[in-house]
């Protein structure tokens, strides 16, 4: 699989992207609405403490009036109770919308993981998905739900100001209102290089990150092959490179403030002298209280300001992730049930078991041609007909093309051209999960779920009882290892299984299948070595499995092959010759070697074994 | 995991830490005094805008005469020309005066990140540097066993932490206490009882700050408990996604993904329901507390006390005060994880890195080569390697085989002394090889490790590691030896295909045969394959080995090579074959001696003999 760069940040704005991802928060609407609507009170609560302010200087300091304080205590506790409600409020709300929203998204994108082909995966490292539905998600429930209540204050807060302001002194008001956007505009400028060089930070960390592990992880090889001091070297760069990025970004952050303050205070410095000499003019309409309001007003104007400058920022970059998401949301799988099939057996989430038709097991492929999406042909005009019952084996080198043959009888894959027929009908007029509900499959590697042994096994099959499953797992003679592990079935089996040995996860993934009843069973054998005992058990599963059950494995062991009904032996994508074993032996071509080679392989290790 | 219990050791810590602040000590002490200069001139600014409005009340009052409330030398300044009626008519000097000195205050809070952020990032360049080379300073047996989620984290996010204590949380205790101080100085210096007043509330803030950051952490754990959860979930799977589809569970994964993230989704809201009453509340305490410095300024102001002026003062004082004091609370309570970080870091720091014997040197190497009644055991644990004896003439090739665990790896590392024997000894040429240089001896030894590890690089970039001034010629030779050649062109990129981690992963036989192909491409005077091509099928197998005897055939100086196998085919060509048992040489000799001998060579050789002939009589 070739390295793909998440990408990490897109240059320009994309309000389209956002507005898209806006639609996909329906359900949080509402809640973004009443932030909306709390910001603005909460705002109003900002402007009026100067107003307030200005009040008591000019009734009780200048005016000399002794009443009325009470009224006016009333009045700034009220204010206050108003103020901390908004603040309880929108953080309330917002903890809602953000964390609200993060799970609708998870979960819309977890359906369709879901609903998405095999193909999706392959082109997609497991990393990404993760990534794309824990930090992807989560940053864009906390830039929606917090950028929004920073933007909805910031601009109340500016227009009720200004506003109020200009109610005040006309032209006090316009000097302030002038040093307004050569803050934006300044604010605007560093913002971005702030978060250009905290990005450049980021990059670079990641990629100590990357070399602690490295030199960690490999810390042995390093050690015979003495790099040590060549791998310091290279590390000594790299530290280098973060410290002057670091610096680069701190800086710029340290000269961001103390310039947006200053400009701030040109706007104090210009209302000062404006208002100080207004208060002699005869006209009056300036008095000290005003001035004090307007020196709080000005003083605190460069705070909404930088914010919304940081709130587009923001939302710069966290665009990439948006953008990944929004993809995640809106890639169509290539594998789905059309509408009439739906209509008739449901989808794979609310399943119409009730029209289902029985299964068979009849398998036949007709004129089956299949590409993957990078182009070149696998399969081409295959054509195999095996009925219910038969087992056939798939022999080959590895990427010959076996699984191309697995993944289209499962329908991870659909024919480019041709047609599979399941017991004579086209498996396509049938649903997804109709096919996968009979499906039986064991993989190579086995993958288990943490849990216990009985909830792994019940997944085969969700309404089995505890009598099916340990009769599942004594057909297939697991049970002995199983009771003497510490709580028998409801033991835990770690991580991925990592608490049981490979060949008890391969007994486990038997057991989950056998549960499954199917009529069609798929199996991908294991190339690992197990103990003789588990290998026999093994051996011995696999002909329970195979029992009246049309088989499809991918072969490896000896015994399977020659027991097969029928072999495929596959080279590049083609199907080179097929027949039973005795006939392919006899015709000493391909099969021939490939046979000769596995048999000596195989009495290797089981000479080792045997010793052992 | 971390724990915030506090021993005095750690006091020791911060001491020795010292040591990693060596020049940048003055950068350091420099951004504190920057912090005092910047909060100094953040208190002027109000008293300046006091001054201002005093003059005018003054002036319009008809006390234009009255003295100026302005500190010092400034007062001095418009006293001398008529007091407040001069300022009052010349505000414009203050106001010039306003933004001078948020001028000057913005510069030195400029230096102050400035110095802060070179002083903190070369600590932790420095940190981060030490411990990448005290790790690779290690020896052998500490990365064996070494915990490596563990080391790395403590290498990134505790280094981390502490830079952050350095850089900001430091600074900002410092900025603080500076604050605190100035402010209890001058608003003493103008009113006591305001100042009391206007401090009433503020132990309660910092308190229920402290309180609640402290209280708080429990349940962010649990929030990043169940993230976990729910990143573990997805990646069991996403990783079994095909498990999934073919028992057509993708309701089922949907319900179960479901209650994870309706877990992080009630955990998370726990957080910001009790964030939203912390916040409402503090404010709350905020705003009171501005609210009854106004109030009782305003009556105080009333009676003469006080001025408008320095009422305004007052208020700015304590809405200027009370952020970082509800910072503060939160910083003490991160200040212990910055201590359990340092310690975590020295941790490693205080391990024992690998030591030469003293006086080790260089030595011809291309020697036969002597085990004389080695033995080895870890620590007093049980023997791994008992009494083993045995001679190899320079450029013979030894065979060792033996059952997983019969201590063929171990004597291998003996060989390079990735461990030293603790009994016996190995001779080179008639030299103990404990008198030998260690990093010249690994030089010298060629050692292919059963398990390689690339690194994340290029192919071309990984087999050059040995010898970084390898000509592609010789490079594409060494990859032709180990049949390395061909999966490398199938490559889009070919010699240049970015392998690991971040590029192509390739498989258990290609990494084995870039590994062997990257120890060719240097000189070894004795070479070991530790099972290096147990995942190379049989054919490409033989075809490496006679690719390597061709170069021996060829004559001239070829290593003393030593092959760990399982294969019999492997081993069989070797001038000397051991075989290994529990640690112990069971039996010594060449092909055809030991298949002629009783015991587990001959068992392994029947056995596959008679499959070979059952294969034989199969086919027909």
């Amino acid at each position: 699989m070739q390295y793909q760069q998440e990408q990490d940040y897109t240059k320009k704005l994309d309000a389209g992207l956002w507005r898209r991802l806006i639609g996909y928060m329906k359900p949080y609407h509402k809640y973004l609405i009443a932030i909306m609507a709390t910001m603005a009170v909460s705002a109003l609560c900002d402007t009026i403490f100067p107003l307030l302010t200005r009040e008591a200087i000019d009734t009780f300091i200048a005016g000399g009036q002794a009443g009325g304080k009470v009224w006016f205590i009333a009045r700034y506790i009220g204010t206050v109770l108003l103020q901390s409600a908004c603040i309880f409020t929108f953080c309330m709300l917002c903890g809602r919308a953000e964390m609200g929203i993060n799970r609708h998204i998870r979960k819309l994108a977890f359906k369709r993981l879901e609903e998405l082909s095999f193909s999706y995966y392959d082109q997609t490292p497991v990393g990404f998905i993760i990534s794309r539905m824990t930090s992807d998600t989560a940053r864009l429930g906390e830039t929606v739900a917090w950028g929004l209540v920073d933007l909805f204050w910031s601009g109340f807060y500016i227009l009720i100001t200004a506003v109020a302001m200009l109610m005040l002194d006309v032209r006090m008001a316009l000097m302030v209102l002038c040093v307004m956007p050569v803050i934006a505009v300044v604010a605007v400028w560093f913002q971005k290089r702030i978060l250009a060089g905290y990005r450049i930070v980021r990059k670079t960390n990641s990629q100590i990150t990357g070399a602690f592990n490295e030199g960690i992880m490999g810390a042995k090889t390093s050690k015979t092959l003495v790099r040590e001091e060549s791998n310091c070297r290279e590390f000594s760069v790299l530290t280098g490179t973060m410290r002057t990025a670091s610096v680069r970004a701190a800086v710029l952050s340290a000269l961001f403030l103390p310039i947006v303050v200053s400009l701030g205070s040109v706007a104090t410095a210009l209302v000062l002298q404006r208002g100080g000499t207004e208060v002699f003019s005869a006209r009056g309409l300036v008095t000290v209280g005003t001035l004090a309001a307007f020196v709080q007003y000005s003083t605190g104007i460069f705070e909404p300001i930088s914010s919304i400058a940081r709130i587009f920022a923001d939302l710069q970059a966290s665009q990439a992730a948006a953008e990944r998401v929004v993809s995640l949301l809106e890639t169509e799988p290539e594998i789905f049930d059309t509408p009439e099939v739906i209509e008739k057996f449901g989808d794979s989430f609310n399943p119409k078991k009730e029209n289902w038709p029985d299964i068979v097991g009849d398998v036949e492929f007709d004129h089956v041609s299949f590409h993957y999406a990078t182009g070149e042909e696998v399969l081409e005009d295959f054509s195999l007909k095996v009925k219910a019952g038969q087992t056939v084996a798939l022999v080959g080198e590895t990427g010959s093309g076996k699984s191309t043959i697995v993944n289209l009888i499962c329908r991870f894959y659909e024919p480019t051209k041709g047609v599979i027929r399941i017991d004579g009908e086209d498996y396509k007029s049938r649903s997804i999960l109709w096919l996968q509900a009979h499906l039986g499959y064991v993989l190579q590697q086995p993958h288990l779920f943490s849990g216990t042994i009985r909830e792994n096994i019940r997944f085969g099959r969700l309404d089995a009882t505890d009598r099916e499953i340990e009769a599942a797992c004594r057909a297939v003679d697991a049970e002995d290892f199983i009771l003497k592990m510490d709580k028998g079935y409801d033991s835990e089996v770690g991580e991925g299984g990592n608490r049981l040995s490979t060949g008890q996860k391969q007994l486990i993934s038997f057991a989950r299948a056998l549960i499954a009843k199917p009529a069609i069973f798929v199996l991908d054998e294991a190339t690992s070595s197990v103990d003789t005992q588990t290998e026999q058990k093994l051996q011995a599963a696999i002909s329970v499995a195979l029992e009246g059950r049309t088989s499809f494995i991918i072969a490896h062991r000896l015994s399977t092959i020659r027991n097969a009904d029928l072999i495929l032996v596959i080279k590049n994508g083609r199907i080179l010759e097929r027949g039973t074993h005795a006939e392919l032996l006899a015709q000493r071509g391909y099969y021939y070697t490939l046979y000769a080679n596995q048999f000596r392989e195989e009495g290797e290790k089981k000479a080792w074994q045997e010793i052992a | 995991m971390y724990d915030t219990i506090q021993s005095p050791a750690e006091r020791g810590v911060l001491r020795r830490f010292g040591e990693f602040m060596k020049g940048s000590g003055l950068k350091y002490l420099g951004s504190v005094f920057c912090v005092a200069v910047s909060v100094l001139t953040g208190f002027i600014t109000p008293l300046l805008i006091a001054g201002a409005v005093d003059a005018v009340t003054d002036t319009l009052n008809g006390k234009g005469v009255n003295g100026v409330n302005l500190p010092g030398f400034l007062a001095g300044f418009f006293d001398a020309r008529g007091g407040a009626e001069y300022l009052a008519r010349h505000i414009w000097i203050v106001a010039v005066m306003l933004v001078a000195v948020s001028l000057i205050g913005g510069l030195f809070q400029y230096l102050r990140g400035k110095w802060s952020a070179e002083a903190s990032e070369t600590i932790a360049e420095r940190m981060r540097e030490r411990l990448y080379a005290h790790l690779l300073a290690m020896d052998y047996d500490y990365h064996v066993k070494a915990q490596t989620g563990d080391l790395i984290q403590r290498c990134t996010t505790d280094v981390e932490t502490v830079r952050r204590f350095l850089a900001s949380q430091v600074i900002e205790i410092f900025r603080t206490v500076i604050m605190v101080a100035l402010a209890l100085t001058l608003m003493l210096s103008i009113h006591v009882k305001l100042t009391l007043i206007s401090l009433i509330l503020i132990p309660a803030l910092f308190g229920l700050a402290f309180w609640f950051f402290h209280w708080v952490q429990k349940l962010f754990m649990e929030a990043d408990e169940a993230d976990g959860q729910l990143s573990a979930m997805l990646q069991e799977s996403l990783t079994g996604v095909r498990v999934v589809r073919a028992f057509g569970r993708q309701r089922y994964e949907s319900d179960r993904f479901a209650v994870r993230a309706d877990s992080v989704h009630d955990k998370s809201l726990r957080i910001s329901r009790v964030m939203a009453v912390y916040w409402s509340c503090s404010d709350m305490l905020s705003m009171l507390q501005t609210g009854m410095t106004l109030l009782f300024g305003i009556l105080f102001a009333v009676r003469g006390e006080i001025t408008t002026g320095n009422v305004l003062t007052f208020v700015s004082y304590i809405s200027m005060l009370i952020w970082p004091i509800r910072q503060l609370g939160r910083i003490l309570q991160d200040l212990g994880k910055s201590m359990v970080a340092m310690r975590r870091v020295y941790e490693i720091l205080d391990a024992k890195a690998e030591a030469d014997t003293p006086g080790a040197g260089e030595a011809p190497l291309w020697e036969d080569i002597e085990f004389r009644h080695v033995s080895f055991h870890y620590d007093g644990k049980q023997p791994i390697l008992k009494d083993v004896s045995f001679t190899a003439k320079a450029g013979q090739t030894i065979a060792i085989l033996g059952a997983t665990g019969s201590g063929k790896s171990t004597m291998m590392n003996l060989l390079q002394r990735l461990y030293d024997v603790s009994g016996g000894e190995i001779l080179i040429g008639g030299r103990d090889i404990r008198t030998i240089e260690k990093k010249y001896l690994r030089s010298r030894v060629g050692y292919v490790l059963q398990e390689p590890f690339l690194y994340s690089r290029s192919i071309k970039d990984n087999l050059a590691i040995t010898r970084e001034d390898a000509g592609t010629d010789e490079i594409e030779r060494v990859a032709a030896v180990t049949h390395s050649d061909g999966f490398i062109a199938q490559f889009k990129e070919g010699y240049d295909t970015m392998v690991g981690e971040r590029g192509v992963t390739l498989s258990g036989g290609q990494k084995q045969r870039v590994a062997i192909a990257r120890t060719l491409l240097r000189d070894n005077d004795i070479l070991i394959l530790d099972d290096s091509l147990s995942a190379v099928d049989t054919e490409t197998d033989r075809a490496i080995r006679d690719a390597l005897a061709k170069g021996r055939s060829a004559g001239g100086r070829v290593p003393t090579t030593f092959i760990i196998s399982h294969r019999l085919t492997t081993l069989a060509d070797a001038d000397l074959i051991l075989v290994l048992e529990d640690g112990a040489i069971a039996q010594q000799g060449t092909h055809e001696q030991l298949i002629h001998q009783d015991g587990l060579y001959q068992r392994v050789y029947r056995i596959q003999a008679a499959l070979e002939e059952e294969l034989k009589n199969e086919i027909a």
